[in-house]
């Protein structure tokens, strides 16, 4: 069974983002990037199944600028075969980057399909059920655990309140939760091996599929300040406060 | 305009959550009809019915929708939201899961988490774990979105909604229900409770947070956690807070051991007051605590949990 998975090229999460003078966007220059934490745990488990032998192959793509081929490179020395860079510089969101890989579905069949639940710039939450949408497949979202069983797979999902088993039928598209798995680290050899595996670059137009989205980003604005407080020196204190200042006990 | 709130259920009944949902289709305004689509949810549709501002409750009692499993339950909202200009679901686990797949086949966008609704056709949202604030408007004719219920005060329920049911019955033969674990406790729902107490990594491990229960019986809270506290193994994912977890803005939000990390106070910090107790007093999370207690957090919970 061919596996694929979707890798998004996204602010480090340990940076502190700054909103632009000018209200327009986050302020991405110079800013350390790297592969969205979900996808890295996608990357995970698609390699996981090679190893177990489900997976004969496993496929990565990205939507995005030149340099998300950094990110597909990590994908390779983790154990991805095979690489496709769909490259463009224009703001692709999510319905865009589904209708992407449901072409790149429709041409690589794959058995599965592991996107990260979200991104973790735009905390959008999307691409994978929009996809599974496009394809008509059925979706395993926010999984916990993830079991091929024949022509099945059963996807634990973790749900508000706690979790949830489905069963679906292949192919299926699968989207990762944080306890789904602990990502490795590439080692330095994979790392060197990765730079002569197969990486194919192909732009959005290949596909037929524009970009353009009807909604329109109007503005960002850093969000209200919250201003610290006291300090108290006590149980008492604070429970003084909270009764008598904040009223809320 | 007409808007389409798709109602959320907890074990079969009506969730909490759909309240605030109503509320932001009220600031959208027109008509405003509510889907209950499941098995056995005449209790849930009465419950929607008395929610103020709601004209008609719409019933898909069905097996098939049992459990609210994304393929039939979008199978259906496809049918229905041709009626409509606004399809609305609060930002659960099911909403999260149906919506962006209803705007999929309807070659729409979505817009996830909508915090405030400044006209019919634009909204604010936070991106970047809630570091900044995104205003953008859809020109889509049909508009999917999914609603933070922190953005919104519930409305009341003095309405008295007409109760109509949906006669569509789609196929599922894609995904089936096995089992479901749900976490059993007298506490409130954390997402809607009014107090929250959470603990940290600097619990130390998943028996000490029995020490957050006394005061979380005395002050009737829910019991949260950060995700340093879930990925050491303490305590379930269901209770993180954060980023990642569940969103809350109660009236008092109690951190116990826990740093401050950005994808923690992003889940937290619309919290009307927040305490934070912890032995480090440059920690992070005093940057954003209305009342702050540096110490030993085994010595202050117990005198905590003696003198409330």
């Amino acid at each position: 069974m061919k596996v694929l998975i979707a890798v998004k090229r996204v602010i480090d999460y340990n940076v502190k983002i700054r909103v632009k003078a000018d209200h327009s966007d986050v302020d991405l220059t110079n800013v350390k990037m790297a592969m969205n934490p979900f996808c890295e745990i996608a990357v995970e488990e698609a390699v996981r199944l090679k190893e177990k032998g489900i997976a004969t192959e496993v496929v990565a793509v990205s939507v995005g600028p030149k340099a998300a081929q950094e990110q597909l490179r990590t994908a390779l020395a983790l154990g991805t075969d095979r690489a496709i860079h769909i490259e463009t510089d224009e703001r692709a969101e999510s319905l865009a980057v589904a209708k992407l890989l449901a072409k790149v579905v429709d041409e690589e069949q794959p058995g599965l399909v592991i996107l990260g639940k979200q991104a973790i710039d735009t905390d959008n939450n999307q691409t994978g059920q929009m996809l599974a949408a496009l394809t008509g497949l059925p979706q395993g979202t926010f999984a916990s655990e993830v079991a091929v069983d024949g022509d099945k797979v059963n996807v634990t999902r973790e749900i508000d309140g706690g979790l949830q088993t489905i069963a679906l039928t292949l192919p299926a598209i699968v989207t990762t939760d944080l306890r789904l798995n602990e990502p490795r680290y590439a080692k330095l050899p994979d790392i060197m091996k990765a730079k002569k595996k197969p990486l194919g670059v192909k732009t959005p137009a290949d596909y037929g599929v524009e970009l353009a989205s009807k909604v329109s980003l109007l503005k960002v604005e850093a969000p209200a300040e919250r201003k610290g407080g006291v300090k108290v020196a006590s149980v008492d204190e604070l429970i003084d406060k909270l009764k008598n200042e904040a009223k809320v006990l | 305009m007409s808007v389409l709130v798709l109602a959320d259920l907890h074990e079969g009944q009506l969730a909490g959550a759909t309240a605030h949902v109503v509320a932001a289709a009220q600031a959208i305004g027109g008509d405003i009809d509510v889907l209950v689509a499941g098995e056995g949810v005449q209790a849930a549709a009465d419950a929607a019915a008395k929610l103020d501002g709601v004209s008609k409750v719409r019933v898909a009692d069905n097996a098939v929708y049992a459990h609210q499993l994304a393929e039939p339950m979008v199978a259906l909202l496809v049918e229905l939201a041709g009626d409509y200009t606004h399809v609305l679901a609060s930002a659960s686990t099911t909403g999260k899961n149906v919506l962006p797949r209803l705007a999929a086949l309807k070659d729409v966008s979505q817009l996830s988490d909508v915090i405030a609704v400044e006209s019919a056709d634009t909204f604010k949202r936070p991106i970047y774990a809630g570091n900044a604030i995104a205003t953008v408007k859809s020109d889509d004719a049909l508009k999917v979105i999914t609603v933070r219920s922190t953005g919104f005060d519930a409305v009341g329920t003095s309405g008295s909604a007409t109760i109509e049911p949906v006669d569509v019955v789609v196929e599922n033969s894609q995904s089936s229900f096995v089992k479901e674990e749900l976490a059993k406790s007298d506490r409130p729902e954390l997402g809607g409770a009014k107090v929250v107490i959470s603990g940290g990594r600097g619990m130390g491990n998943g028996e000490n947070f029995k020490l957050l229960d006394g005061i979380a019986d005395k002050l009737g809270a829910a019991i949260g956690a950060s995700r340093a506290a879930v990925d050491a193994g303490y305590v379930p994912n269901d209770m993180q807070v954060g980023q990642t977890g569940k969103i809350v803005a109660p009236d008092l939000y109690i951190a116990v051991g826990i740093s401050g990390a950005i994808q923690h106070l992003a889940g937290m910090k619309d919290s009307k007051v927040i305490v934070a107790i912890n032995k480090d007093d440059e920690a992070p999370i005093f940057q954003v605590a209305d009342y702050g207690l540096v110490g030993d957090l085994f010595e202050i919970l117990p005198e905590l949990e003696n003198r409330l």
